[in-house]
């Protein structure tokens, strides 16, 4: 037992010492008293509204996040109930929209990502008269699928657009990231991006390790000097691209897709030129107001036609405007 | 790699009644013979198909993938020749990080305070891994998936409540940050080489598990418990213990592969690391580890990692279609599991006859 005692007294010993070096640091979060949170609005729930909000978020990805805030926002200036819920699985995503027919909300707003498997419920709920509006994912398929309307931007359209920018700055190899195997969105930013700058060339790297996408980017620049432009398709990519810029002294140009708080510091900085943001935080807002439109007033928001919400370009000419916002989590 | 290859022989306090067997023989018996082979043909094969493999600046990127993969699997390699098994060791290294990063920043403290708790909490982690599998009697690999289920989920939960976001702040700004940074992930050059630390780290923590096994009596007592626990048991040999020691030195490496991600990149994303326990599993069984436990080495693991490392980024310095990485990976790894076993029949089959 003496062993035991002893280690539990250097244990001891050594947390004291710690803590007693835990003088005040700066760098941490700014305290302030924000018992009050940002924006009014009516209580939740006060016209009578319940709508379902299914996506299919894969756990931990910043994107969602600001998604899932402007839903809140639009839920909170509207007095809409939302009941959010989502699975990166199909057959699991058409689950959640079968129960948000059977428990009888007021309307769905859903992600239409594998159109196929999620038709038949996205049927239950039109067949039920519960109005359904589509967005983030599944342009050329909302109409098909019954929706009434769709927000988001158009894959292809957003690396079209990105690559001919690319273009016109003289770019002739760029190399587009893909961080996710097998995902359809992410296949046609690239696709765009090849669209207009026929050299392009696609990477896969694991997302889910910050590290392993370093080295692997590092070695490709090495591999292939001729690389004159990185397209990531997510933001944390783009901070890991700058590491592996540095490594291998590249001298390629930085783009990425989507935002996040150090990418925009990245733009401003200058070592990333510019993002093509989808505005996710426009997506979740105007998918629970359309609804709440429509419920209320029988509004058809686009006429018919998806409403683009992207791509918004953000470089180092509005810049300045938009950090405060990616600091809020909603851009 | 020589070193491997002038390894000592069987310790001499053997009583010196066995059949003395040759040099190659003795060779062939170790466990990483397997892996050194595939090693040196997979690297024979991307000298040759890859002209960017070539440089030495290459040649210490994939030790740096290598590095990043293989200090865990020091761990985990261990942990298996003990004969249990680790779910938990991928999200581990982010637990590790988010909780340094967000204590540090939510009180505005020390980074090495937050590191120094952080290490405890990962330490009562393995703890906790070690104590249940030996009082339950349930086997690892159900425990440690239920930790890998907690772990994940308390990451994105936390990182929301106290982030409001699900990734880390940035905190180069926080205090401690630059002397850490030093220790966990800096690099030097020589020539156009970058070296980083976790290289060196690297070896270090194989060198310190190879000498663990090889010299000690903890060595002894991990083989003991992982070829047969009862025997172990019956001659003494502090079962529990060792088993729940294992448990924490796999949460150590973790923690320190997971200060390495913190100060090289400043932020975390809450959902990292999902997927990796099984790349230091597959560094361990390649290193020529046996999944039921008893057998193995850290040189072999770290050979396993280097396999790993080099295959994963030389497909990218070949060039070749990266829609075929994972599979590429995969034939990759199956023909070092199949070399490994072939040298490894022919090394018993020679003692037999």
């Amino acid at each position: 037992m003496t062993p035991r005692t002893r280690t539990f007294r250097i244990l001891a010993a050594g947390a004291a010492v710690m803590l007693a070096a835990a003088a005040c640091s700066g760098g941490g979060r700014e305290k302030t008293d924000d018992t009050g949170t940002s924006g009014g609005g009516n209580a939740a729930g006060s016209s009578g509204y319940t709508i379902a909000f299914i996506t299919h978020e894969t756990p931990g990805d910043t994107f969602w996040d600001k998604v899932k805030n402007g839903a809140n926002q639009a839920a909170k200036d509207t007095g809409v109930t939302l009941k959010y819920s989502s699975d990166p699985e199909a057959p699991k995503q058409a689950v959640l929209i079968q129960n948000a027919v059977d428990s009888k909300v007021s309307g769905i707003a859903t992600t239409l990502v594998t159109p196929d498997a999620l038709a038949g419920a996205v049927k239950a709920a039109t067949d039920a008269k519960i109005p359904v509006v589509g967005f983030n994912s599944g342009i050329n398929e909302y109409q098909k699928l019954g929706a009434l309307m769709y927000f988001g931007s158009d894959e292809t359209v957003a690396g079209t657009e990105a690559g001919k920018r690319l273009a016109s700055q003289g770019v002739k190899h760029p190399l587009c990231v893909i961080q996710q195997t097998g995902s359809v969105a992410l296949e046609a930013r690239c696709a765009g991006v090849k669209s207009s700058v026929p050299g392009t060339e696609n990477i896969q790297v694991n997302g889910a390790d910050d590290a392993a996408v370093t080295s692997t980017l590092q070695a490709k620049l090495a591999q292939d000097k001729s690389i004159d432009a990185i397209v990531t398709l997510g933001a944390p990519q783009a901070l890991d691209a700058i590491k592996a810029k540095e490594q291998s002294g590249s001298q390629a140009k930085l783009v990425t897709f989507d935002l996040n708080e150090q990418a925009a510091t990245e733009i401003k900085n200058g070592n990333i030129v510019f993002s093509i943001d989808q505005q996710p935080y426009v997506q979740g807002y105007m998918a629970v107001t359309s609804l709440y439109l429509n419920l209320k007033n029988g509004n058809d928001i686009g006429g018919g036609r998806a409403v683009l919400t992207g791509p918004s370009f953000v470089d180092s000419a509005n810049i300045d405007k938009i950090i405060p916002f990616t600091k809020n989590n909603t851009r | 790699m020589s070193q491997t290859l002038e390894a000592p022989a069987p310790a001499p306090s053997e009583p010196s009644n066995r059949v003395r067997m040759g040099l190659a023989q003795r060779l062939l018996s170790r466990p990483e013979i397997g892996a050194l082979v595939a090693a040196v043909i997979i690297f024979i094969f991307f000298l040759i198909a890859a002209p960017s493999f070539r440089s030495a600046e290459s040649f210490f990127t994939v030790l740096y993938q290598s590095s990043v993969i293989g200090i865990v699997a020091v761990g985990v390699g261990l942990l298996m020749i003990g004969g249990e098994f680790d779910l938990s060791a991928g999200v581990i290294v982010y637990t590790a990080g988010l909780f340094t990063s967000m204590f540090c920043w939510y009180y505005g403290v020390n980074l090495w305070l937050g590191a120094a708790l952080s290490l405890v909490f990962c330490l009562l982690i393995g703890f906790l891994n070690g104590y249940l599998v030996m009082r339950t009697g349930i086997p690892s690999f159900l425990i440690t998936l239920g930790t890998f289920f907690v772990l994940q989920g308390a990451n994105l939960g936390v990182t929301k409540l106290v982030t409001e976001t699900v990734s880390t702040p940035d905190i180069s700004g926080i205090d401690g940050f630059d002397s850490l940074g030093t220790v966990f992930s800096s690099s030097f050059k020589i020539g156009s080489v970058t070296i980083w630390t976790s290289v060196l780290w690297w070896a270090f923590f194989v060198l310190l598990a190879a000498w663990i096994l090889q010299r000690t009596r903890i060595g002894n007592w991990i083989f003991a418990v992982g070829g047969n626990p009862d025997s172990a048991r019956a001659v003494g040999v502090p079962v529990v213990r060792t088993k729940i020691g294992l448990f924490m030195a796999v949460s150590f490496l973790g923690w320190f592969v997971g200060m390495h991600q913190l100060f090289r990149f400043n932020t975390l994303q809450a959902g990292g690391g999902v997927g990796n326990e099984f790349l230091y599993i597959i560094a361990a069984v390649v290193g020529g580890t046996l999944l039921t436990g008893g057998f193995g080495n850290a040189i072999g693991v770290a050979i396993g990692a280097f396999i790993f490392g080099m295959t994963s980024l030389g497909i990218i310095y070949a060039g070749w279609d990266p829609n075929w990485f994972k599979a590429f990976l995969g034939v990759m790894l199956l023909l070092a599991v199949l070399v490994n076993l072939y040298v490894k029949r022919m090394a018993t089959a020679r003692k037999v006859g």
